[in-house]
């Protein structure tokens, strides 16, 4: 059916989503570790990254737990972090055009590396065959790097002498560098921490991040239309 | 209560995808949504990193992660891969204690 123009272009959308399936595996290497040194079971580790399946939101639970938060305070920041994906849902529903039961299966696969693959096409179905192909192989490689990097801090006596402490920052510096290119968001991100740092010595451990994500929404809701 | 934890947010993060495929669209498209929705991560992990680096518990602290955290400004500011910014940082953190 396909003509051999129309199989090229599949051939390089599987490549690509090959390519972001391995890239995403590594730093789910990285989840692994982290959520294992923060204390969480193999178990709790690999959950997080088969139902939840948003990096940062992922990233965020298990740092407040492990910085010594509670639990709903880091379940809390990894909701908010999460909101995101549903303005990628917005720009992704006319090109999934989603219906029946695969709205269900295709929402789990609202996230950065989908929908970034799915809107650089030029036609719906070649969207659709990009979201689906990127879905697959991220949800494959991201849970098989969580299992192996949750397994080898498993193995090691004390994740510390490592640096892992040291981890965390660099993971959500990494995550947060591509979004502050622009001057606003770079102001927006410098005060955040210094709210963030001047609040923490008098509140318990992750409500500093709640009392930042209120900050910034009011800041988001009051200003005028630029 | 860890178990609830990583199941409820799970949940709710569900939520805001397949809101985001189902809601009418122009719920979704409004100005105020628009501009505020994408500040918020910014905000939430510029946080995060400040509060991760600099603190114990509820005490500041300047220690290793300080300098693991200029290592990993410098591997991001040369695009490098998310792994390698990861472990230049643990990589510091880690031989600083050593000396």
């Amino acid at each position: 059916m396909a003509s051999p123009d129309l199989s090229g272009v599949h051939r390089g959308i599987v490549r690509d989503a090959i390519g972001i399936g391995v890239a995403t595996g590594a730093y789910a290497l990285s989840f692994g570790a982290i959520s294992t040194t923060a204390g969480l079971s193999l178990l709790q580790t690999c959950a997080l990254s088969a139902l939840m399946f948003t990096g940062a939101s992922q990233f965020a639970l298990v740092a407040v737990v492990g910085a010594g938060g509670s639990v709903w305070a880091g379940a809390t920041t990894a909701a908010l972090l999460g909101s995101r994906n549903a303005l990628y849902g917005l720009r992704l529903a006319s090109l999934l055009d989603a219906r029946g039961w695969k709205r269900p299966a295709a929402s789990h696969f609202v996230i950065d590396e989908t929908t970034a693959m799915a809107i650089a096409r030029d036609t719906a179905p070649m969207s659709r065959y990009a979201f689906w192909a990127t879905g697959f192989s991220v949800f494959a490689f991201w849970n098989l790097g969580t299992l192996i990097g949750a397994l080898a801090t498993h193995a090691l006596p004390d994740p510390k002498v490592l640096g892992f402490d040291a981890a965390p920052p660099a993971a959500f510096l990494a995550l947060l560098a591509p979004r502050i290119r622009a001057r606003e968001p770079l102001a927006i991100a410098v005060a955040s921490g210094l709210v963030a740092v001047l609040l923490l010595p008098f509140v318990p451990a992750g409500v500093p991040l709640l009392v930042v994500a209120l900050l910034v929404a009011l800041y988001g809701l009051s200003r005028r239309p630029g | 209560m860890m178990w609830a934890g990583v199941l409820a947010a799970s949940a709710v993060c569900y939520g805001f995808k397949l809101a985001g495929l189902s809601l009418p669209q122009r719920w979704l498209e409004d100005p105020r949504i628009q501009r505020t929705v994408p500040i918020i991560p910014i905000a939430l992990l510029a946080a995060l990193v400040a509060t991760q680096t600099f603190s114990t518990g509820r005490h500041l602290v300047l220690d290793a992660r300080a300098t693991a955290l200029l290592v990993a400004v410098i591997a991001v500011i040369l695009r490098a891969p998310f792994l390698v910014v990861v472990a230049a940082a643990a990589a510091t953190a880690a031989l600083l204690r050593l000396v």
